[in-house]
């Protein structure tokens, strides 16, 4: 343990903040704030990378943990700490940050203070949600992630972002207040928020009333996370708030601000309430192949882009609602791994998507096409994410749902079926919007000079290949953190043996 | 005899440190009023602002003094009571006419109001409300009452000119009348099951029906009756339908008073009652108000586009959040209770101060409308506004979320387990409509100019204090929330 072990998280979580609110004090030189926005976001990335540099794979429960009383009645503690599951989180929403920073660099122009301030707030927000282990830290956080992404949507998006930004205020809002409601029972009969006492007050049987009330805990913590994941039918707010989100806010949106709904799944209701999550399985696995199916076919017949890949990201997120639901060992690992391959890739996608919006104003497939001509690095970076998105081996998106489909195969053979129908659909989707943006002739004739990739961009989508080339090659990197820590959470529900299965020999024929 | 005993001794110093803040609001208040006709009336706004400033602050500091725990208890002859409870209080209602006088003075000036009984009518209401929250004897405390409620059935009406003014002023006080003689009849019918008019003697004989199980109807209906008159004063439904009225007629920096200081007083009575005199049917009545008020103030100001009759309907709403806490226990219903009374004071406050500003001469511009593009006009104003009603909505790091919170804890450990489940989906729907105020701030456009002065030292003061205790409140609850849990004892 060296000295920075016990301060990194809390250093990590509020270092975007405290910038944040230094920028405030900023005159409003606009390349200043930029700069100033980049050094704080690479800070904050550089000081997490201390995370899985010094994370023991080997230990189980959580590291690096800090834990302070902060509020005597209720009792409240400031408890920090993460295990596999939530590390590589932490880690992505800090790497995707800078990204956001550079692709923002000219599409904001106006209120461009505001902008970075509640971008770095964000940040320091989605990285609290991921390192809380106090219940009521936890909803704190969630809660004020809230409000900067509203504001992000609301104030900078495009022409129907009020209406956007409202919806998934709300939307998000209401389904929480669910989830409010079971940690304040939770802590009326037992007296602590702490997510470890809990855990095993629960798994001892140590809280009074339980089992009449765990039926309704587990619906309403799992009703707050799946509006955040979203889960069909809870989807709807999700198209809207993509496509009128200005590109960094899309980039969070779907690469760290969805996660916490599937996080939260895996954390607390996998958790908390073992034995409702495997009676409550069978729907929520429905629901999720429902997702993935519905999700790329809607996917399919959109004429805009930012809304294809916003639906596109339902169609993930049912992966991996799908993974966590089959209690397999695969099927967790996998869908730890798909919620990372989906952040990096999906928000490189959206920063794609952006960077042409830039140039065109429009997001409408049919207003492009042979766009490969005109800007052939453009067209590179995006072919290689998209065949990123659809699963190529080799790639990060393929390791992923490869496990979750195996994951899905070991519990109930249909559910494996299904969703490897959603594989195909995603590669035909993402394809065909491939081939009419880039392929043939170019239809129109403003976009025939388009400028190409400049070194910003550049320089802000190489690290979102690099790593999707790198996840896709070397995924135990990732995976022997993760195994372990899912190992754990499947312990107290693998009543049937034939879940628990070790996947690091799957995970290394994977790799091989 | 007891009492035939100690009243023959003459008051004592410390009968006289034990309401010293109301003698100390008093001399000021007289002092004003005596100063006021002989002041040249264009240059007496500022000396009798300045003068009523130092009063409250001089009666915050009275409080301090009072909390010394040696001039805690009794005084004259067990009629009132310092204690954690009072001082509690005591410091809400100073702290909340700081901030109102701090307020005041732009608005007096820009609205022309004259100024002498302005200010003195809000430290007199000041010292009734002071009283109420010691006062331990029914018929004190309907004293207290109506020095409070007089004082602010006035101020409802100052902006002399305006019909809308004086409606609201007229309104208020005749449903006021009526609802304070509904509280007065409820004592007589409690002192005839009870045969006493004092709290703790009448929490004596009601829990020894209680135990033996036989309580006397008349005891039912004197705590109704009673509740009739108080819900009226807190604007619980269904005894509200005046406030949105009197709130939008009403001058701002008044609503901002009398939205919370009266409010808090009247909650330090109905505690007293509740918990103190171990009223009967306690539960279902709370129960069944709370649940009104809540739902209907939430959703009748949805459709609100004024701003002040959003949040007269919003501080419908908040009364049945409060009144939630009294159905609990009192171990935790008591500091959940006095908890969201002061947060709340302070973020209302706030946020009238804010509208009061905004609304310019005749309170011209207050429609949602008025608000549009505010956020690149005044993006301060803008700001600490958005502050208010995030406290408001409930959203951590304000006072406004470990309010809701403590109370809906306290309702779950009573296991009233469908009453929270009303507030939180309440809280929820209220969501919408202040994040209508924020989503018109910033993200509309402005139809007209609306013109946006610079804010004055007084009013900015008065912000920057609202809004350091709401966001103090927010972030360090546990001593404010450790002060009002020294009541559960005292309350037996």
């Amino acid at each position: 343990m060296n000295g920075l072990d016990r301060t990194i998280l809390t250093l990590v979580t509020f270092v975007p903040a405290a910038g944040g609110l230094l920028l405030l004090f900023f005159p409003r030189r606009d390349r200043d704030i930029r700069l100033f926005a980049l050094v704080i976001s690479l800070l904050a990335f550089v000081l997490s990378l201390h995370l899985p540099a010094h994370f023991h794979r080997d230990l189980n429960g959580f590291q690096f943990e800090q834990d302070y009383p902060w509020i005597p009645t209720p009792n409240i503690h400031y408890h920090m700490g993460i295990d596999g599951i939530s590390l590589w989180l932490v880690v992505l929403t800090t790497f995707l940050t800078p990204l956001c920073v550079l692709i923002s660099w000219t599409s904001v122009h106006e209120r461009v203070k505001e902008f970075f301030v509640l971008l770095l707030v964000l940040e320091t927000g989605l990285i609290g949600v991921f390192v809380s282990l106090d219940l009521f830290l936890f909803y704190f956080f969630w809660e004020a992630t809230l409000i900067p992404m509203a504001l992000l949507i609301g104030v900078y998006g495009h022409e129907r972002r009020v209406y956007a930004a409202v919806k998934f205020f709300l939307y998000t809002m209401i389904a929480s207040v669910f989830m409010l409601a079971g940690i304040l029972w939770l802590y009326a009969k037992t007296g602590s928020f702490d997510f470890v006492v809990l855990q095993s007050a629960i798994r001892t049987g140590g809280v009074p009333d339980f089992s009449g009330a765990a039926p309704w805990l587990f619906l309403g913590f799992f009703l707050a996370f799946a509006v955040k994941v979203p889960l069909f039918p809870f989807h709807t707010w999700l198209p809207d708030a993509h496509v009128e989100a200005p590109t960094a806010g899309s980039v969070l949106l779907a690469g760290v601000l969805l996660k916490m709904g599937t996080y939260g799944m895996l954390r607390f209701n996998l958790g908390l309430f073992p034995e409702q999550s495997r009676a409550n399985a069978p729907w929520i696995a429905v629901l999720a192949l429902i997702g993935i199916i519905y999700g790329a076919l809607v996917a399919m017949v959109q004429p805009n882009m930012k809304k294809l890949i916003a639906y596109s990201s339902i169609s993930h997120l049912g992966f991996v609602v799908l993974g966590i639901f089959s209690f397999t060992q695969a099927g967790l690992n996998g869908a730890m791994f798909v919620m990372l391959a989906h952040g990096v890739s999906t928000g490189a996608l959206f920063m794609l998507a952006g960077i042409i919006y830039e140039r065109r104003h429009t997001y409408e497939i049919a207003r492009f096409g042979g766009l490969a001509t005109p800007m052939p690095a453009y067209s590179t970076f995006f072919l290689f994410i998209v065949l990123a998105s659809v699963g190529l081996p080799l790639l990060n998106g393929f390791i992923g749902e490869f496990l979750v489909l195996s994951g899905a195969f070991q519990a109930k053979m249909w559910w494996g079926v299904l969703a490897a129908t959603g594989v195909i659909w995603s590669a035909c989707y993402l394809l065909w919007m491939y081939q009419r943006v880039f392929f043939g002739t170019v239809k129109h004739e403003e976009n025939s000079s388009l400028p190409d990739l400049n070194v910003r961009e550049r320089v802000a989508l190489w690290p979102a290949a690099i790593l999707a080339l790198a996840m896709g090659v070397a995924p135990l990197l990732w995976l022997n953190a993760i195994d372990p820590a899912v190992h754990n959470v499947l312990a107290p529900i693998a009543g049937s043996d034939k879940s628990v299965r070790t996947t690091p020999t799957l995970a290394k024929a994977v790799s091989h | 005899m007891a009492a035939f005993q100690t009243m023959s001794t003459l008051p004592q110093f410390a009968d006289y440190v034990r309401i010293l803040p109301e003698i100390v609001l008093s001399i000021f208040g007289m002092a004003i009023m005596l100063l006021d006709p002989v002041m040249d009336e264009r240059r007496s706004q500022r000396t009798l602002g300045g003068i009523a400033l130092i009063g409250a602050i001089a009666a915050l500091a009275a409080t301090l003094y009072q909390a010394q725990q040696r001039f805690w208890g009794p005084g004259f002859w067990d009629m009132i009571r310092v204690d954690a409870f009072s001082i509690f209080f005591h410091f809400v209602v100073a702290a909340v006419t700081v901030l109102v006088i701090l307020s005041s003075y732009e608005y007096m000036e820009v609205q022309q109001i004259r100024a002498g009984e302005y200010y003195g009518l809000i430290l007199f209401g000041a010292v009734g409300m002071d009283l109420m929250s010691s006062a331990v004897e029914l018929v004190l405390i309907f004293i207290a009452l109506e020095i409070s409620s007089i004082a602010t059935y006035v101020l409802a009406g100052f902006r002399r000119r305006s019909a809308i003014s004086s409606e609201a002023s007229v309104k208020y006080f005749l449903l006021g009348s009526f609802a304070t003689a509904f509280f007065l009849y409820g004592v007589a019918l409690i002192f005839g099951a009870t045969g006493s008019t004092s709290i703790a003697n009448i929490g004596v004989t009601l829990g020894q029906y209680a135990e033996s199980g036989r309580g006397p109807l008349l005891a039912y209906l004197g705590v109704a009756l009673m509740f009739v008159g108080l819900g009226f004063k807190v604007a619980a439904a269904p005894f509200h339908i005046w406030t949105p009225d009197v709130y939008e007629g009403a001058p701002s920096p008044v609503v901002g008073f009398m939205s919370t200081a009266p409010k808090a007083a009247v909650f330090a009575v109905l505690l007293r009652i509740m918990f103190q005199a171990q009223a009967p049917g306690r539960i279902g009545l709370i129960w069944v108000v709370a649940a009104f008020s809540m739902t209907i103030g939430n959703i009748a100001a949805l459709v609100q586009d004024n701003v002040k009759r959003l949040l007269a309907y919003s501080s419908i709403a908040h009364a049945g959040y409060l009144l939630v806490a009294f159905a609990s226990l009192p171990a935790q219903g008591i500091p959940a209770a006095m908890f969201y009374t002061a947060s709340y004071a302070v973020m209302n406050v706030g946020a009238f101060a804010v509208v009061g500003h905004l609304a310019n001469a005749g309170e011209r511009y207050v429609t949602l409308e008025d608000y549009a593009g505010l956020g690149r006009r005044s993006p301060m104003l803008a700001a600490i506004l958005t502050v208010f009603l995030l406290s408001l909505i409930g959203i951590p790091i304000t006072g406004g979320f470990f309010a809701k919170f403590y109370v809906f804890s306290a309702a779950l450990q009573a296991d009233l387990v469908g009453l929270t489940i009303i507030g939180v989906l309440n809280s929820a729907v209220a969501a919408y409509y202040y994040l209508r105020i924020i989503v018109f701030m910033y993200m509309r456009e402005p139809r007209e100019e609306v013109p946006v002065t610079p804010i004055p030292a007084g009013l900015g003061l008065a912000l920057g204090l609202s809004l350091a205790a709401t966001i103090y409140l927010g972030v360090l609850p546990g001593r404010v929330l450790e002060y009002a849990g020294r009541s559960v004892g005292l309350l037996r």
